[in-house]
């Protein structure tokens, strides 16, 4: 390694000679900072999105690698945030990769203690049983004047402001057939 | 707004660099206050008084902008000579004291019946209808539609006449003078009327104000009443339909407003529809006479609606079965969230399904939703993470205090794995109205599952337990349309087939392009009328996404806005009554007369070559029955109104009333608080008595940057936790004085339903308020934690009791009363009695759970 190499290694010196007089760059690199890339770099896509938080609607990249999301970056074409995020928007690839997060079915059985494990499509089938069995209890047909009502109060629901607009036409489409009246969401708290 | 939708505030921002005057007025100092001109604080409640006070300063100083009051508003309408004003007592004309409710009918205008265009729609009672059909009996429609026949009111062009909504407006707001204003709400006179120069100056012509509102104008027992009085402002400004005007609710959920448009809530269908009353021998037709206008748009409710029911019966809605309008269930009554619980409690309602939302935390009284929870048979939560609502059972506080036992709660839980908004595709509607595509980027883990996925998978699974059922209830599941194509091992439903749906087809399977193609004869399909459009010509108009810089500032190219794309509601009024822009400063949408059309930057919200000059002909009905300056298209008259003589439960004016757990009198009128208001009396409901000395001190709930809504996206992770890790309540050095409160210590506050501790900020940022002469202090609670998650505390909103607006059932969670105390609260058992003792010692009756 001849001075000259050596000295230009020499943050101090890069940082007196060079272009990067505050020494906030070029100047402070080391070979191994230098070889750093953004993991936005190795994505395999960038997927086009919407923050989940708030209503403004901030445009979001989600970038991905290997099946999985590996961050979230702020869309710079959305007319409406222009590239930002707030601390939640910044936040949001902790929340889809959440160490916390529960992804398995969870049962508690009547006056149980703790949770048991229970599979998806078994889950599935004892809702459908219970939505049938309280709709049937709680089935009105007319009220005490005659007048025609047609409907379930055996069983509710709440949300729906932080779902799809698909999904809550589904919901309220599903039931309505079954008569249930009482659907509810966020935009009445 | 800078705290809760900070990249939305970008916006305000760039309108103070070019020289807007930003004005917050809160009773909190807050991070927009930080960077507001002018930070007006305030009480907590007294909205109306201080937004009464502004409407007062307009008409006694004439600021009114004029020509846009009489082009496009109900000022020179008469009221009827039956109205009582609500003066000094503060109670309107119809009031019955003994149901608490208001008979709308001595409400009118001279010589018509108007019909509203939201609200409360069906409370025309049989006899009412009678009665109302005496004086306008020549209509144009058929048998039963006498109710809504359209009909000209009285008027003076002058606004001169004593009974003219001007002059009627004018006289109710005559008291709210800036003095009373001031002593109401706590502030200078000279800090109301320099909010009051700043308003008037910046409108006009050239110039135009927005209001931007939150859940802080929505929460309380005349919340609607608050929105009605910034419109009337608004209106009287000229500030509607204009760019740079408005009054704009900042919505608190990424689809908060699409699920609204698309009602998940139990008083509407799809597009503002409202859901059938129950009455005697209802059909189709009765329905429409009962709840449409038969002019302006609401007159095509009935194509709007047959379209809903073909997209949701399909072959099975026909003509002859009135389009299946018997299969959708009936209403007796206010079914609203409160009401549900109070029915869990009960055990009159066994089974309940929480989507992404987390009551125990987030609710106004949360021992009440976790009460209601333990009396269910059975609960379906779907979330992310383990949140308080699914774990109530095990590790609640009324596990602590001893209330509940987990080996006698009988709730069977079932806790499904949702699916992330990367997870899937599909669309959000924003604050604005917007839709916007989101692409599925990775697939779920493990269980994890859309609401999409689940929902459509039990509906056929129920649909197969009810095949060959030849029960008569069961004929709308079978007939229902439910066959979306699948795709992926999980057969994950098609969300743009759904999207599909709800645009809606014609009679030959073609895409709907618009809601005004939309016919009432059954040959045309469409699950949300005013979602119309977005799969216009087969393509996903909601996954456009030109670049912001490569369009114009409307930018009509990102999503679409409902309706028809639009992007500022009502924009003719942006013209003046002949179609010119009011300004080329303020040029929005215009009249061509050479094209003979209307045009401008965005796309207008008028048809489209409606002369302004168009008069309706004698008879007309729905749009042609508006005039060229009839700009408030969905109004059975065109006009936006200053009076509401109907569609209001509790009053055709917006008056002060206090909160109902307010420490002061009613200074503007003898009735204290909202006389038509909802109340829920039970013991695990016990209210703060008003002008209480055990519950001296105001508090207000609301959210920070840094975390979101009851904390079940930002509890659990690890950054938002840190940034604000826990729970805390903002005081006045003044308070903290009072009450010996210590800067980063405890503090345990005290309401007549729990006791909650928090750690103390003592904060310049919370002023004491003079009102008449007492010293008011209001306390700030951040109402994000409950016990689960990395970042943990009590919840804020176990401290408020449920009371409620009696048209939208909102509960008044936004002001309350209640004690501090240095110290943290009593453990287990100690805190029941601690509070039962604070209950005794303001005359409360015993509470709890019981």
């Amino acid at each position: 390694m001849g001075v000259r190499t050596w000295l230009g290694e020499w943050p101090m010196f890069r940082q007196a000679t060079g272009s990067d007089p505050l020494g906030r760059g070029a100047a402070v690199q080391s070979p191994r900072t230098r070889a750093l890339e953004p993991r936005t770099r190795e994505a395999d896509e960038v997927v086009k999105s919407v923050c989940p938080y708030c209503a403004v609607g901030c445009g979001q990249n989600i970038y991905v690698r290997d099946g999985r999301v590996t961050q979230i970056e702020g869309d710079p074409d959305s007319p409406i945030s222009r590239g930002r995020l707030c601390p939640k928007g910044s936040a949001s690839t902790s929340l889809v990769t959440s160490p916390t997060r529960v992804t398995t079915v969870k049962y508690r059985r009547p006056y149980g203690t703790e949770w048991e494990d229970l599979d998806l499509d078994t889950a599935l089938d004892m809702i459908a049983d219970r939505v049938l069995d309280a709709r049937r209890r709680g089935w009105q047909d007319t009220d005490d004047q005659g007048r025609v009502l047609r409907r379930t109060l055996g069983f509710s629901s709440l949300g729906g402001a932080t779902l799809d607009n698909e999904e809550n036409y589904l919901i309220k489409k599903l039931f309505m057939a079954l008569g249930a009246i009482q659907v509810e969401n966020q935009a009445r708290i | 707004m800078a705290e809760a939708h900070p990249v939305g505030f970008q916006w305000v921002m760039e309108a103070k660099a070019r020289g807007a005057t930003v004005i917050h007025v809160d009773p909190r100092f807050t991070r927009t206050s930080a960077v507001a001109d002018l930070h007006v604080p305030f009480r907590a409640g007294a909205d109306i008084a201080f937004l009464g006070g502004l409407i007062n300063y307009v008409l006694t100083e004439g600021k009114d902008f004029r020509e846009y009051v009489t082009a496009f508003t109900n000022a020179a309408e008469l009221v009827g000579e039956d109205f009582a004003d609500a003066d000094v007592e503060g109670v309107f004309s119809g009031y019955n004291a003994e149901t608490g409710r208001y008979d709308p009918i001595s409400w009118q205008m001279d010589g018509a019946y108007e019909a509203p265009a939201a609200g409360q729609r069906d409370h025309w009672e049989p006899e009412l209808r009678e009665e109302h059909a005496a004086f306008t009996s020549d209509t144009a429609g058929g048998v039963g539609d006498q109710a809504y026949a359209p009909s000209d009111p009285e008027r003076d062009d002058t606004l001169q006449h004593p009974r003219c909504v001007y002059q009627v407006l004018k006289r109710h707001y005559a008291r709210y003078t800036p003095e009373a204003v001031s002593r109401v709400c706590g502030m200078g006179v000279e800090q109301f009327l320099a909010v009051a120069r700043a308003i008037t100056e910046n409108s006009g012509r050239e110039r135009t104000t927005a209001w931007v509102y939150s859940v802080g104008w929505t929460h309380h027992t005349v919340g609607a009443q608050y929105i009605r009085a910034a419109s009337i402002l608004q209106t009287l400004l000229g500030n509607m339909g204009r760019p740079g005007g408005g009054i704009l609710a900042l919505r608190g959920h990424a689809s908060i407003q699409g699920s609204t448009d698309i009602p998940t809530l139990y008083d509407l269908l799809p597009g503002y529809i409202p859901m059938p009353n129950a009455h005697l021998h209802e059909d189709l037709q009765s329905f429409l006479d009962a709840d449409a206008a038969k002019t302006g748009f609401w007159g095509h409710m009935d194509a709007y609606l047959v379209s809903l029911l073909k997209a949701w019966w399909g072959d099975a809605a026909t003509p002859e079965n009135d389009f299946a309008f018997d299969y959708l269930p009936r209403l007796t009554g206010n079914h609203g969230t409160y009401g549900i619980v109070r029915d869990q409690i009960d055990r009159k309602t066994f089974g309940y399904f929480l989507v992404g939302e987390n009551p125990a935390v987030g609710h106004a009284n949360g021992k009440m939703q976790r009460l209601g929870m333990a009396n269910l048979d059975w609960l379906v939560v779907r979330d992310m993470q383990m949140i308080e609502s699914a774990s109530f059972w095990k590790d609640g506080p009324e596990i602590e205090t001893g209330e509940l036992r987990t080996e006698d709660i009988g709730t069977e839980v079932f806790f499904l794995p949702c699916a992330n908004h990367t997870e899937k595709s599909g669309t959000f509607t924003n604050t604005q109205r917007l839709l916007q595509w989101r692409r599925e980027a990775v697939h779920p883990p493990g269980d994890a599952r859309s609401e999409l996925h689940f929902y459509f998978h039990l509906g056929k699974k129920i649909r197969e337990k009810l095949a060959g059922s030849t029960d008569d209830r069961d004929r709308p599941l079978l007939d229902l349309t439910w066959d979306y194509p699948t795709f992926g091992v999980h057969e994950e439903p098609d969300p743009q087939s759904v999207l599909a749906e709800i645009n809606g087809f014609d009679a030959d399977g073609n895409h709907l392009a618009s809601y005004t193609q939309m016919k009432a004869d059954g040959t045309t399909s469409g699950g949300c009328w005013i979602y119309t459009g977005v799969f216009k010509d087969g393509v996903n108009q909601a996954d456009r996404r030109t670049p912001g810089a490569e369009q114009t500032w409307v930018a009509p190219e990102w999503g679409w806005a409902w309706p028809a794309n639009r992007r500022t509601l009502y924009n003719r009024a942006s013209a003046d009554a002949d179609g010119k822009p009011w300004s080329e400063r303020k040029a929005y949408v215009w009249w061509d007369e050479e094209s003979g059309s209307w045009t401008g930057h965005d796309i207008p919200d008028f048809e489209a070559t409606k002369a302004p000059s168009y008069r309706p002909p004698e008879g007309a009905t729905v749009e042609d029955a508006l005039s060229g300056t009839d700009a408030f298209i969905m109004q059975a008259n065109g006009k936006a109104w200053l009076y509401a003589p109907t569609g209001l439960a509790d009053g055709p004016m917006p008056t002060h009333y206090e909160p109902v757990e307010s420490p002061v009198a009613n200074l503007l009128h003898d009735q204290q608080d909202n006389p038509a208001r909802e109340d829920i009396d039970r013991a695990w409901n016990r209210l703060n008595p008003a002008m209480s000395e055990t519950y001296p001190y105001v508090f207000l709930t609301y959210r920070l940057t840094e975390h979101h809504t009851a904390g079940g996206m930002s509890r659990f992770l690890g950054y938002l936790s840190e940034l604000q890790p826990e729970f805390f309540c903002e005081v006045s050095p003044a308070l903290a004085r009072e009450r010996n409160l210590e800067h980063l210590g405890y503090a345990t506050l005290i309401s007549a339903r729990t006791a909650i501790e928090a750690r103390v900020l003592v904060t310049e940022r919370m002023k004491p308020l003079r009102i008449g002469d007492q010293r008011i202090h209001q306390i700030g609670l951040p109402y994000h934690w409950g016990s689960n998650g990395l970042s943990v505390g009590d919840p804020a909103n176990d401290l408020l009791g449920v009371v409620m607006d009696p048209n939208v059932h909102i509960q008044e969670s936004k002001v309350a009363t209640c004690d501090i105390q240095p110290g943290r609260r009593p453990r287990g058992p100690a805190l029941l009695e601690f509070v039962e003792s604070y209950r005794r010692k303001a005359g409360v009756e015993p509470g709890g759970i019981t």
